[in-house]
């Protein structure tokens, strides 16, 4: 049985952090011995919404790898919901299960249909009747207007779907936690907008959740279509994790690569 | 060009020669082949055992997901392979076979046929040549849809989802390759044995269908079907896991896909002639 640590930086006035993070340096997927991100001071708590900005390359995809608990930290500590990460890096199921991730294309299976990869871990991790396990799939899809691309496969389908496929995918289980990697990423203005809208839905309280906020953490290249849409900001510079802080912090960041996410600034030559 | 030169090489041409004839060269290209090889050897070994313990520990788990995928397995390493191994069956038996029967009659040894029939085709063809055909059609598929997966990063959504790979990829293909490999090879085997008579029939051999058979039971023993049914499951797991191994096991980029598959059919057919050669062992022991 994993027992909770104590948190790592306790504040008795504030709910205990879900993500705990204490000088963490990792490598990253492809080369775990390379130095992918270093010296991350990161606390996030029930509730809240990060947005965390970097140029491409700045490690945004391993850094949540490193936080869904698919890379072991090589040094700091990290507690996921207070249980400690480090060590030899593996994650008891019954965290992971708390946590969902959705990958930048998407990522679904491309042996099973839609319906199958959003099926899937509600059919692998709990015994229920197939035909509840499908209806609650069929009313996922029906949430993220997947309904039309239901039975086809991957392979024959644009980012759009599999983006929302990927999503879906990862709501199945209710997870507490959301992480998202770059959802934005090659989408046009009217798909950004479903993002949005249906984001901040989940923060707010969906009724899918039962009202509940979702926990959220969410990587982009585009720092401005999240102004006024999260609770929190921070930045992967330098494979340093910057934590800007909430938007009017934010705003006053004199961070010559803030204004240039903020649009701010131009580029240096 | 100055003709008085003209036999003479140059420094830099020397130097290459020499160097690509250096015998230094070749022990260094055997040597980091060698060392490949075990490292490789070792990582299929890592592999197996791992799957293995998956195999003990978690073989009942998720039902509802693994056992639609074992089903889906046998079909892909088994019954879709019916149809060819019958043609293959039955040409083996044609040309192979048929010659056998018809030699032995001219020099009237019909009675040795039983023996030699089950020594060529129930212990060595039957099971060999079916572990070949079924690595040339599934094996290759196994390392270039888990390769894909890999290179695509659908091994990581798996664990995001706390789905284990082994688990999920590896444990339905193990099973159904070995249990895929064994019916098959008692088709492909009875398949050769029957197409054999057909052949000796043509050429009318003076042997009766009562004969042939008789002298096939009488020349069958005990350890022929357990060897049979233990040597065809093994070419199964070593197939499964020698692919699985080099489509799943390290990270590989799309572009890499192919040369993993050209890799893991090489060691699949050593591996599988190393089997066959510890198993002719067995019977000379026993």
């Amino acid at each position: 049985m994993d027992t909770p640590q104590p948190s790592l930086n306790p504040d008795a006035g504030s709910p205990a952090p879900v993500i705990e993070m204490r000088g963490v340096s990792a490598g990253t997927l492809r080369d775990p011995q390379a130095v992918g991100i270093q010296d991350v001071n990161w606390t996030v708590r029930p509730g809240e919404f990060w947005v965390i900005a970097g140029m491409h390359d700045s490690g945004k995809s391993d850094f949540l790898t490193l936080t869904a608990g698919l890379m072991p930290p090589r040094e700091g500590a990290y507690q996921l919901f207070g249980h400690d990460m480090a060590g030899d890096g593996t994650i008891p199921l019954s965290l992971r299960l708390r946590l969902g991730l959705v990958f930048e294309g998407g990522r679904l299976l491309h042996d099973l249909t839609v319906v199958e990869n959003v099926a899937l871990p509600l059919l692998y991790h709990h015994h229920l009747d197939a035909n509840a396990v499908q209806q609650r799939a069929e009313g996922l899809l029906a949430l993220t207007g997947l309904s039309e691309w239901a039975d086809a496969s991957p392979g024959d389908l644009p980012l759009k779907v599999l983006k929302r496929g990927g999503l879906a995918r990862a709501l199945m289980l209710k997870p507490e936690i959301l992480l998202l990697d770059n959802p934005l990423g090659g989408l046009d203005p009217r798909e950004i907008a479903w993002w949005l809208d249906f984001l901040g839905a989940l923060w707010a309280g969906h009724p899918f959740f039962d009202g509940h906020r979702l926990t959220m953490v969410v990587t982009t290249n585009d720092l401005r279509v999240w102004r006024r849409r999260c609770s929190h900001y921070a930045l992967l510079k330098d494979k340093r994790f910057v934590v800007l802080g909430d938007e009017s912090q934010m705003t006053g960041n004199t961070d010559l690569l803030v204004k240039e996410f903020l649009a701010e600034a131009s580029a240096p030559a | 060009m100055d003709e008085g030169n003209s036999g003479v090489v140059a420094a830099s041409q020397t130097s290459f020669i020499m160097r690509a004839a250096m015998p230094r060269s070749y022990m260094a290209y055997v040597g980091g082949n060698l060392l490949n090889l075990l490292r490789t050897f070792h990582g299929i070994i890592a592999f197996t055992l791992i799957t293995l313990g998956v195999i003990l520990n978690h073989l009942g788990d998720a039902p509802a997901v693994t056992k639609p995928q074992i089903i889906r397995e046998l079909w892909r390493s088994g019954l879709r392979l019916f149809p060819m191994f019958l043609f293959m069956s039955g040409s083996l038996g044609l040309v192979v076979i048929g010659q056998v029967v018809s030699r032995l009659s001219s020099i009237n040894a019909t009675g040795f046929l039983g023996t030699i029939m089950v020594m060529v085709v129930v212990r060595e063809l039957g099971p060999l040549f079916t572990a070949l055909l079924v690595l040339s059609r599934a094996g290759t598929a196994n390392v270039i849809e888990l390769g894909t997966a890999r290179a695509l990063g659908e091994v990581e959504a798996l664990e995001a989802l706390g789905i284990d790979p082994v688990h999920y990829l590896v444990l339905p293909r193990v099973i159904g390759m070995a249990l895929g490999v064994f019916a098959l090879t008692v088709y492909f085997i009875i398949g050769a044995l029957l197409s054999g008579y057909v052949w000796a029939f043509i050429q009318n051999v003076p042997l009766r269908p009562s004969d042939y058979f008789q002298q096939l039971a009488q020349s069958l023993t005990w350890l022929d079907f357990a060897v049979l049914a233990l040597k065809s499951c093994l070419f199964g797991v070593t197939i499964a896991m020698i692919t699985c191994y080099h489509g799943l096991a390290q990270p590989i980029r799309i572009g890499q896909v192919s040369r993993a598959t050209i890799g893991a059919i090489a060691q699949c057919i050593i591996a599988c002639v190393l089997l066959d050669v510890l198993f002719i062992f067995l019977y000379l022991a026993v």
